[in-house]
Parts: C-alpha cells; structure tokens; sequence
C-alpha cells in the first residue's frame, strides 16, 4: 500500500513541476514576447539608437527565442527577478518586505472565514430548507457576487467614515509606524514579541475591516462546500447509527461528522486562501494595505513589468503549492482515497 | 451533468426541437418553484432590456460634463448623483450595462466553444490525446486567473479588448471538464454506435453527435462562470486594464470615485451596486439552472 501512495506522490509532484513550468513559460511570454516593443518599454521612445541596441542586448533579445527562455530560467533560479523600476530594488526584494503584509491579512480571513463559514454551513444542512438554510443560501450567493475591492469602500464609508469604529487604511496609524522591530513581518506577532500593547490595538483596529471583508467573500465559498459536504454524510448510516445509538447532536458533529468531511474541508480551505491573496491584490489598493497586492498595482500604474511578472509568479507558485499540499492531505489522512489506489 | 435527460428519450425517436422544447416546457415548472431564480431571470431580462434600449432610456448623456453639475448628491433630478465632471451617474451605469453584457457574452463565446472542443475531443479520442488535454486542463485551472489576466493586460496594453482574451485564457478548464465527462456518457450510447456502422467519419460523430448533447449543460456552466467572469472584468477595470475612460465601464466608474469615497460616497458605491445586482443574479440562475437540470445536486 505504501509504494501506491508514494506512486500516487511522484504523479502529484510531477503534475506540480509541469504546472510550475508552464508557468514559468507564460510568464516568459508575457513578458518577453507579447510587448511589441520591451526595449522601447525600458529605455523610452526617445532614446538613441545606441542605448536601444545596447539595452536590447543587454535583454539578450539578439538571441534565439530558446536561448531567451533559458537565460531566463537561470537567472530565476539564481533569485533574480529583475530590478524594480519604481524603488529602483531588487523586485525579490521589494516582495519579501510586501509579502508578510498580504500573507497577515489573507492568514486572519482565511481564519476568520473558516471560524464562521464551517459552523454556518452545518447549521445549514442540518435545518435544510428552513428559513436558516434559505438565509444561509443567500448569505453565500451575495458573497460569491460581491466585488471585493468594492465592498471595502462601502466598509471604510460606513465603519471609518461613518461610524469612526476602525482605524484608517494602512496597516497603524502614522504615529505608531516602525515603532516595532520587524521579525517576522506580521505586525500583529511582532508588537505581541515586543509586548507593545498599544501598538497591537492599533494594528487590530486597522486590520479588522479589511480581513473581515476579504473573510466574507471567501466565507461563501466555505459555507456552501461544508454545507454539501455535511448533507452527503447525514444521509450515511453511520450517521443514523450514532443517532439510533442516542449519541447528542454535539457528539454526533464533533465525534462522526467534523472527521469524515475533515479532508474535504481542507482542499476547500486551501483553495480558499488561494482566493484571498488573489482577492487581496485588488482590496490591499483600498485599504493602503502595504502589501503584494498594493506593490503590483502601483507597477501597474509605472508599466513596470519586472515587477508585475514577480509578483504573478510568486502568487501562482503558492497557489500550486497549496493545491499540491491539499492534495497531499488527501492521500495522507483520507482512508478512502488510500483504499481506491490500493 | 443532465445524464437522465440525455439517456431518458432515445434521441433518435424524437426530433431535436420536440426534445428541446418538452425540457423546456418541463423547466419552466420547475422554475415556478424557484422564486430567487424567477427574480435573478427577471433582472437578468431587464438588464438585456436596459442595454439594447440604452440610449433611450438615459436621461443624460453618458459622457458630457456639465462641470456645473459636479458632485451632486442623489435627487430626484439625478437618481444615482452625479460624478466630478457632472455626468449623471444612473446614465453612466444604464450605458455601461452595454460594456459589460458585451464583455460577458465575449468571453463565453470563446470559452464556451473552445472548451466544448478539448473537453469532447478529450472524452471521445481518450488514450494519450486525453491524458494530455486534461493535463492541460489541470495545469490551466491551477493558475491565479485574476493575476494571470492582470499581468496579460498589462502586457498587451489595456483595453476591453485585451481584458476580454486575458479573462478566457483561464476560463475554459471547467467547461472542458464538463464536456469531457458528458462526452464519456454519451459516446458508449446506441445512437452513435448506430451513426458510427453507418460509415460517419469521426469529425461528424464529434460535431454532430456528441457536441450537440453536451451544449445543455455547458449552457449552464456558462451561466455560473458568468458571474465571476463579471467580478473578474470589474477588478480589470478597477485596476485600469479594462475599457478605458470615458467609457463608462463599471469597475473604472468605482476606481475612479475611489478619490471621493469619503465625502461623496455615491460616486464608487453606486456603480458597485450594479456589478453586485448583476453579478447576483447570474449567480441566482446559475443555481437554480443546475438545482433543476442536475438530479445530483437535487437540494
């Protein structure tokens, strides 16, 4: 059984490798290929035709196409992803100092969401086709069609706004900005490290709104799996067996249900978060959220491709990463799946 | 998807459009019964209806400024208020219906065939051809599409254009999946086995045999990508890769007043409504669409 899995492992980390490439090779095209004139791009309209074909050569667009892509696969691999324009930094550089803005927020909603959505969606299925279950359902059909970026504006009008209950975009209020020492990035664990209390509130009062509303759209994606996922299993006998026993309704979710729809709750959670940091990218620009998100829109802004190419390339990595791990979470704690490639 | 209703009537004892229309007579019951997807079919007919009469029906002109008019709040003289330069907000969105009902129908059209195509050629050809396109097909789906369409619009240049190609480029996966798997059920079935000892080259068994049994339900995952296909197109926009100013695209519309979000909150959140309502009642139509046509997924 075990060679199956390992198998069964080696297909997963072999569909991850050709997904990364392919990646690599659409990135490759976007940015190399597709502008109909990268070298006018960098150097300006107006430049001489010396520095256009010492530029151009430096791009190494003398070259064959192949030869391109393998220049470029190496320096990848070395770590560089090119200069940004706009900070004049390393892009890899600029990315590791924006990426823990994003990965705080998208971690809190993606925590937020789960703590909410997977209770809600039980309930749900358990109260099928009563009023709970119908709100449920719109609940979650309002949080698939809202747009993101939209509803943090609608936030911040009515709770900074209106209702002065949250702070200001941004991650702290100015005054309270690099007062803490940044160890991990995440500024919620780095002001508890320093036990800087006030610093802690603060960021809390400017995180909330924006990882309440990232949270809500990932929420409906959660309520409605969970929901389904918990209807196929109260139809099991297992179900009606712990019921027959006199089991509790407690004991029955938290002791038979909670583990049978665990894994397939874990894919959904993975892909979620999946969803949050690409939701972040378009939320982060309204709430001056210092992150990836807010990084690629102002290269965006400068046509800074270096940069935006980085920055889809780190996301589509960690999203093939999160797919593989869910997958991997399959094989390893599903029995089921264990028993079908045995 | 509709397994029971591609098996159920030989298709061979009944014309096409008897069949299509007995479904369609069934459907239309069943949607009696769906009152969020009546009212999502509803406003789905009303906005078609507010695009196509769109010059008609603005009481402003979508473009003209009348810096005079300038920030003006909700009235009865301007229902939805009016922007920086005065333009009357409600006859922004009403003509701004046009772009995305365009942007929408678009992508579809490329991703509905396109999709179809590698999903039955994947389901009927099989062997390596299908290991290969459905790896393909994983590859594709396992993508970022939002940033991939970003980056492919900041390459290409924005444009509604440009937007358009980035959204489909990562939109035919789940159609392909679909066909592909309808196309398993339906290729073992007696009908093509009869067209196939009648001499039918493959190409024919393909596009007149099985395509035509799994456009239903390709239908109707259409509908259910529509409404993110419209999110994704907003965010474009929102970010400035989408049709560019002045039209009046709804996700520039909210970017744009984004500037006055605090004091003249109209501006942004209005065209928001417009995306949230449509977007919605796609959902709606989606839903229901797949409640009735999908035993499966029978709530």
């Amino acid at each position: 059984m075990k060679e199956f899995t390992l198998i069964e492992l080696g297909k997963r980390l072999g569909q991850l490798l050709l997904s990364l490439f392919v990646l690599l090779v659409v990135t490759f095209v976007i940015g190399r290929i597709l502008p109909t004139d990268p070298v006018g791009a960098i150097v300006g309209e107006l430049a001489d035709p010396a520095a256009y074909q010492a530029m151009r050569a430096r791009l190494g667009l003398d070259l064959p196409v192949y030869h391109q892509f393998w220049l470029y696969l190496t320096s990848l691999l070395h770590g560089d992803l090119g200069t940004a324009i706009l900070t004049g930094n390393p892009v890899l550089q600029d990315l590791a100092q924006a990426f823990p803005a994003t990965l705080e927020l998208a971690t809190l909603a993606v925590i937020l969401s789960t703590l909410v959505g997977v209770p809600l969606g039980m309930t749900a299925a358990f109260f099928r086709d009563t009023w709970i279950d119908k709100f449920t359902r719109v609940i979650s059909l309002v949080g698939h069609s809202i747009p993101v970026f939209w509803f943090g504006i609608v936030g911040l009008v009515i709770f900074y706004a209106g209702l002065q209950w949250v702070g200001s975009p941004g991650r702290v209020d100015v005054y309270l900005e690099g007062l803490v020492e940044p160890r991990t990035g995440l500024l919620l664990v780095d002001s508890l490290l320093a036990g800087d209390t006030e610093v802690f509130w603060n960021a809390v009062h400017h995180i909330i709104l924006p990882a309440c509303i990232l949270a809500y759209s990932a929420m409906a994606y959660i309520t409605r799996m969970t929901r389904s996922f918990t209807l196929e299993q109260l139809n099991q006998d297992y179900v009606i067996a712990a019921r027959a026993k006199g089991a509790s309704s407690m004991r029955i979710v938290t002791g038979h249900l909670l583990p049978n729809i665990a894994v397939q709750l874990i894919t959904v959670l993975a892909i979620s978060y999946g969803g949050l940091l690409e939701g972040a990218v378009v939320t982060e620009i309204v709430f001056s959220w210092p992150g990836i998100g807010q990084y690629m829109t102002n290269a965006l802004m400068t046509g800074d491709m270096n940069a935006i190419l980085a920055g889809t390339l780190i996301i589509g990595l960690i999203f093939m990463l999160l797919n593989f791990l869910s997958d991997l979470a399959y094989l390893v704690f599903d029995p089921r799946t264990r028993e079908v490639t045995a | 998807m509709s397994a029971g209703d591609i098996l159920a009537p030989p298709p061979s004892a009944q014309g096409p459009a008897s069949r299509f229309a007995g479904s369609l007579r069934t459907f239309v019951v069943k949607l009696a019964d769906e009152p969020l997807g009546m009212f999502g079919f509803a406003v789905l007919l009303f906005l078609v209806i507010v695009a196509i009469l769109a010059p008609w029906i603005a009481p402003y002109s979508a473009t003209s400024q009348n810096l005079a008019q300038a920030l003006q709040p909700p009235s009865a003289a301007h229902w939805a208020g009016t922007d920086e330069f005065g333009r009357d907000i409600l006859s922004r969105l009403i003509y701004g219906t046009r772009i995305t009902i365009q942007t929408v129908l678009a992508v579809s059209l490329i991703i509905g065939p396109i999709g179809l195509l590698i999903g039955i050629v994947a389901g009927f050809v099989g062997g390596r051809t299908d290991a290969i396109l459905m790896r393909a097909t994983d590859v594709v789906l396992s993508f970022p599409s939002l940033i991939l369409a970003l980056a492919f619009a900041a390459a290409l240049g924005a444009g509604l254009n440009t937007a358009i190609i980035a959204i489909s480029l990562t939109g035919w996966p789940p159609i392909a999946r679909l066909a592909r798997a309808e196309t398993l059920i339906v290729r073992n079935t007696d009908y093509v086995a009869a067209a196939r000892l009648y001499g039918a080259s493959r190409t024919r068994l393909l596009l007149l045999y099985i395509a035509p049994m799994c456009i239903p339900s390709v239908v109707v995952r259409l509908t259910l990508s529509m409404a993110g296909i419209i999110l994704t197109a907003a965010a474009l926009g929102f970010l400035g890769l989408g049709a560019q100013p002045p039209a009046p695209e709804w996700g520039a519309m909210i970017s744009n007043g984004r500037k006055f979000m605090l004091d003249n909150w109209w501006v942004a959140v209005m065209p928001g409504l417009a995306i949230l309502i449509t977007s919605l009642a796609f959902n709606l139509v989606g839903d229901t669409l797949r409640d009735i046509l999908d035993p499966r997924h029978a709530r």
